[in-house]
């Protein structure tokens, strides 16, 4: 059940992109049509379920303070949570780096759709703010972390797809010539978050 | 030269402002906006972040392999990232707004004004003009963000900085406190710039 509420609200009260703007440089420079928006999308949603998990491993059993108890007593309060910045975007890259080789040498047509967003997730801000929010808001079990990162991820994915929906159709509108193209998908984008507003209050 | 210098520095600011034009770095650039107080301290740590790792990345361009180099600049950012967060947490009178600032620090790593400043600029560049480069990109975006920071913290709590601007008789605006008001707010200061300078509008 708490499972089933987490999930709900990190695809709707916490929504990436409605609630804390993370990811929105490639949000708004992928979103001019739909079939791409939807490789970006699925492609956050796995690289999101699988760091987060790894992250929150590392930073369960070497970062926190405290973490290193394993290795015995002289450890129990060694804190390394001050090089977490560095751990988790090395994690991420390598991963985005370890995912790309291997889809290119076994899915050839998958990473024909979907190989040119990869690289460009390592530096999705959604990725790395995951696995901050993750080590912010203690997560007891990797379970728990990684219902977190499916949610968020789908809540992601919606958002492109639906803001790259609207700009399909924006393309026949008579925009006023200095707002035209991103002046225009700003407005957009405040107007989607303030109907995503709604959710706010959802106790689950 | 001089004036290949001169537009290093004047370019970012406006004709290529990293926000309004690239439309880099965005996901900070709003989060943060709420009090003029964050977003000062944002800009200022962003236009560190950027001016020093463009400078030690223009340094090692010859020896980073071209295959690894995004680790080798993840790396060198995340470093330089550290160092800031470290250093407000330590101040007395910035320790607060590091947690009110909380993963957003953190986030600048990902900011794409880094990573984009390096890949263009930086890698291709001696270090010293690679330093301004960075840092004037860190300022044309700070400039951004205080706009936003200064009409949000005014309108939604009618305050500037802390102190008390607006008269009591003023019922702040809700609405401009949440996050959508931000995009809403930049797309309307991306429409003002766009007026003046029509060399920037999109057909």
């Amino acid at each position: 059940m708490e499972y089933i509420s987490l999930f709900v609200k990190s695809i709707f009260v916490d929504n990436m992109i409605f609630a804390y703007f993370l990811g929105m440089c490639s949000y708004l420079a992928v979103s001019k049509n739909v079939k791409t928006a939807n490789g970006l999308g699925l492609a956050v949603i796995f690289v999101l379920l699988f760091t987060l998990p790894i992250n929150w491993v590392l930073n369960t059993f070497v970062l926190q303070p405290g973490a290193l108890k394993w290795l015995g007593p002289n450890f129990a309060d060694v804190d390394l949570s001050f090089i977490s910045f560095i751990i988790f975007i090395a994690v991420i890259a390598a991963f985005v780096q370890i995912v790309e080789m291997v889809v290119e040498k076994f899915l050839p047509s998958l990473y024909s759709s979907l190989g040119i967003f990869l690289p460009l997730i390592a530096v999705n801000c959604s990725i790395l703010g995951g696995s901050l929010f993750m080590q912010q808001r203690d997560f007891t079990s990797i379970g728990e972390s990684a219902v977190y990162a499916l949610g968020s991820g789908i809540g992601w994915y919606l958002a492109i797809v639906a803001l790259a929906a609207i700009r399909e159709k924006m393309a026949y509108c008579n925009v006023p010539k200095p707002l035209k193209g991103i002046g225009i998908t700003f407005i957009t984008v405040g107007l989607m978050g303030m109907a995503f507003m709604i959710f706010m209050g959802i106790q689950l | 030269m001089d004036k290949k210098l001169k537009e290093t520095i004047l370019n970012p600011i406006l004709k290529g402002n990293p926000i309004t034009v690239l439309v880099l770095g965005i996901c900070s650039a709003l989060a943060v906006t709420v009090q003029l107080k964050g977003a000062l301290v944002m800009a200022l740590s962003v236009t560190l972040v950027t001016g020093l790792s463009s400078l030690v990345c223009s340094l090692l361009r010859n020896t980073i392999p071209m295959r690894v180099r995004i680790i080798v600049q993840l790396v060198v950012v995340a470093m330089m990232v550290i160092l800031v967060d470290q250093i407000l947490k330590a101040g007395e009178g910035t320790y607060a707004i590091d947690k009110q600032l909380s993963v957003y620090i953190g986030l600048i790593i990902t900011n794409c004004i880094v990573m984009g400043r390096i890949e263009a600029f930086a890698l291709g560049n001696k270090p010293g003009p690679s330093l301004l480069d960075g840092l004037a990109n860190g300022v044309g975006y700070g400039l951004i963000l205080i706009i936003v920071a200064f009409f949000r913290e005014l309108l939604g709590s009618g305050t500037l900085l802390g102190f008390q601007v607006l008269p009591n008789a003023y019922v702040p605006n809700n609405l401009v406190i949440l996050p959508p008001f931000a995009l809403i707010l930049l797309g309307c200061i991306i429409w003002v710039q766009r007026a003046f300078d029509k060399d920037l509008q999109e057909k």
